[in-house]
């Protein structure tokens, strides 16, 4: 029997914590119950992007957008919706402007461009039958049928795709390297060892639509002349890792995976590798020596992997991202790709959008938006309408774009000179609150304990830079510090062995460049502008406003305030552990951080 | 599978994802869903349309609810939206509903008598 409607839930990682698992199982249940389970189908689907709205449910034909659903919530879209046409007003997405009905008509995705994420949140990645429908495996029929191995990589070089990883070196080109390089086998290897903190996409992806990632390697062993491929993915990505699993048995059984593929005596064949979640393992030799089942340490390049890579062979290595963007390449065709983005960094880039912005989640733009449009018309602006302080692009890898570089068109380059990376699309909003030096301390803190220690500059630089920057946080820096820090920076940036250490003192270097005020307030005021390091802030009760009423005191867990009823109360510093109670029960917002 | 198999498969199981894109369907049918519509058979009409479409495997054609529309009286009401017209049906049962697939949807042919 036909159906009438789909029902979409999101199941991204983001909507199953918020519990979309439970909301799927109550609307079976209900849809049972009412008798309309044959008309009604449901579906589990990939990430749809606006995850604080999560659990997200979709429902079709009339595409309403129904987001925050509990469980009582299901059972009203069952007997309202499905039942009797009608939906369910209260639960649509709302603004200022209007109730939003269906998907396309909220702000958030009206300036996207899906090209990437187009089968991700409507399509169910463990069924290969919806993933053929979306024009699954077409690409790699026809590169099978009517393309030679050269003609892919040309058509590749020609739509100008970039590596997303982070590095953004020609995809075209590092195919055309490892085709030709001499020596076999050779492998195609894909990368999905995604690591910044605050970053999703490629977790997205594979979770969302694992089949576009395998059609991608597939067509890639096909041009580069590899009959066997890795995927390397994190533990930490257990549902990754799942609907992989599931994706490559369904592949091998409908005959896109092992011998002899689509008869057309082509022949490829995957094996999942899981990183034991080493940072470090998402640099390229590192995760070559890990898939060999050595230790998950990089090595000095050259010779690079397109001619010594897995077992000393030529291997194609590529991000998850590249990958899910081949298919539309071949379907759609060089030109067609160029159509978006600019003339250096062509398509589209899939972000993590997170920090201080009104929505959340996982966008898809294409290259050269302007971060503007980013924070303000897909961002929705800064939460509690606060002000926009500066963007962390690139992760711990990355640099900070500020207020200045609103207007800059994210591009490889544009963003490179800016100081930071685009990286592979971490992109955290930061507002007033943020103090630029913790946020440092945080990310090079992050890089340190990832460093792998096979280089000097990378185990004992970052150490050290750490080491001032703690001290800075703390009120005891010193006014050389400063320039310590850009020494100690730039030298790890140049000596280090791998992507990691080169990259580490980025977000240290673009701070100290851009909120260098805010350094120079830790180390001669001793005061934190963004009032965060909590070794350079005290708690006040202001004597004028306070009400007496004791709350405060209540609260306090360590007894650092008194004062008699009704009359002012006083925090006594010396006990005060500043753990910010009192400013919350306080309800006439007496208490202030100085 | 050959390359011939999976076009052919892509061709099957396409028709049940159009409906997750935002294109207008050459026909609709809506069905009232109110309560009284509901308890005049509305559910049994909206199966029969369903079971009739699925049985001649119409494409372009998709089935949607409304609420009450005011006419209790003629309950269970229908309506068949074409490129054509928009007819309105009353006093619609599953058989009539079968008609209405076969003489209205495929023929062209409007079943005047149930025509409100």
């Amino acid at each position: 029997m036909i159906q009438r409607a789909h029902v979409l839930v999101c199941m991204g990682a983001g909507c199953v914590s918020a519990g979309s698992e439970l909301v799927k199982k109550r609307l079976e249940e209900k849809i049972k119950e009412k008798e309309l389970d044959v008309e009604v189908r449901i579906i589990g689907t990939g990430c749809m992007g606006p995850c604080e709205r999560g659990p997200i449910v979709l429902v079709y034909p009339e595409g309403a957008f129904y987001q925050k659903v509990g469980l009582s919530d299901v059972d009203l879209i069952v007997e309202e919706h499905l039942l009797k046409g009608r939906v369910v007003k209260e639960l649509l997405a709302k603004d200022e402007a209007a109730v939003r009905v269906s998907k396309e008509e909220i702000p958030f995705f009206a300036k996207q461009e899906k090209i990437v994420l187009a089968n991700c949140g409507v399509i169910d990645p463990e069924n290969i039958e919806e993933y053929i429908a979306a024009n699954g495996y077409e690409a790699l029929a026809r590169v099978l049928e009517r393309m030679t191995p050269d003609e892919v990589i040309s058509m590749m070089e020609k739509s100008n795709l970039r590596g997303r990883g982070g590095a953004g070196f020609p995809t075209g080109l590092k195919w055309r390297f490892v085709r030709s390089a001499k020596g076999e086998p050779k492998y195609v290897v894909c990368n999905g060892d995604e690591g910044d903190p605050g970053a999703f996409m490629d977790r997205a992806i594979l979770e969302g639509d694992p089949h576009a990632v395998l059609e991608g390697m597939l067509i890639a062993a096909y041009a580069v002349g590899s009959k066997q491929g890795y995927i390397y993915v994190r533990a930490e990505y257990p549902l990754a890792i799942k609907r992989l699993q599931i994706a490559m048995e369904q592949a091998r059984k409908y005959g896109f995976l092992g011998k002899n593929i689509l008869d057309t005596g082509f022949s490829f064949d995957v094996e999942l590798r899981i990183g034991a979640g080493a940072f470090v393992c998402g640099e390229e030799t590192a995760l070559l020596a890990s898939i060999e089942g050595r230790r998950g340490m990089p090595r000095s390049k050259p010779p690079f992997p397109a001619t010594h890579g897995l077992w000393g062979k030529p291997t194609l290595i590529n991000n998850v991202e590249t990958y899910a963007n081949v298919r539309h390449i071949i379907l759609n065709g060089p030109e067609w790709f160029r159509s978006f983005g600019t003339d250096s960094s062509s398509g589209t880039k899939v972000f993590a959008l997170s920090g201080k912005v009104k929505n959340t989640g996982l966008i898809e733009v294409p290259m050269g938006i302007t971060l503007r449009e980013v924070v303000f018309d897909i961002g929705g602006g800064i939460i509690n309408d606060g002000k926009f302080k500066a963007a962390q692009i690139g992760g711990p890898s990355g640099g900070c774009l500020t207020e200045r570089h609103l207007d800059l068109p994210l591009t490889y380059e544009s963003v490179k000179e800016a100081g930071a990376i685009v990286g592979s699309g971490g992109l955290i909003i930061l507002d007033e609150n943020t103090c630029m030096v913790e946020l440092a301390r945080y990310f090079l803190e992050f890089c340190q304990l990832e460093s792998c220690g096979k280089c000097i500059p990378c185990r004992v630089g970052t150490k050290r830079m750490l080491e001032i920057l703690e001290r800075i946080t703390q009120g005891a820096g010193k006014m050389e510090d400063i320039n310590e820090l850009e020494r100690l920076g730039n030298w790890v940036q140049q000596a280090s062995l791998c992507g990691l250490g080169q990259t580490a003192p980025n977000p240290v270097l673009s701070t100290v460049r851009y909120f260098r005020e805010e350094y120079e307030a830790h180390v001669i005021q001793k005061k934190c502008p963004a009032k965060v390091c909590v070794s350079l802030i005290k708690y006040l009760i202001l004597v004028e406003k306070c009400i007496g009423c004791g709350r405060c005191a209540k609260v306090c867990p360590v007894k650092a305030i008194s004062g008699a009823i009704r009359k002012p109360h006083f925090i006594n510093s010396e006990i005060c552990v500043k753990c910010g109670e009192c400013k919350k029960v306080c309800p006439v917002n007496a208490v202030i951080i100085d | 599978m050959k390359i011939e198999e999976l076009r052919k498969l892509r061709e099957k199981v396409q028709e049940e994802l159009k409906l997750r894109e935002s294109i207008e369907p050459k026909v609709k049918i809506i069905v009232s869903m109110g309560t009284s519509g509901i308890a005049a058979g509305a559910r049994e009409v909206l199966k029969a349309f369903l079971d009739e479409i699925s049985k001649r495997g119409l494409k372009d054609v998709i089935v949607l609810q409304t609420g009450e529309k005011g006419l209790a009286s003629a309950e269970p009401l229908v309506e068949v939206i074409t490129p054509e017209a928009s007819i309105t049906y009353g006093r619609v049962t599953p058989e009539v509903a079968r008609r209405i697939v076969v003489e209205h949807v495929i023929n062209g042919r409007i079943v005047s008598e149930y025509v409100v």
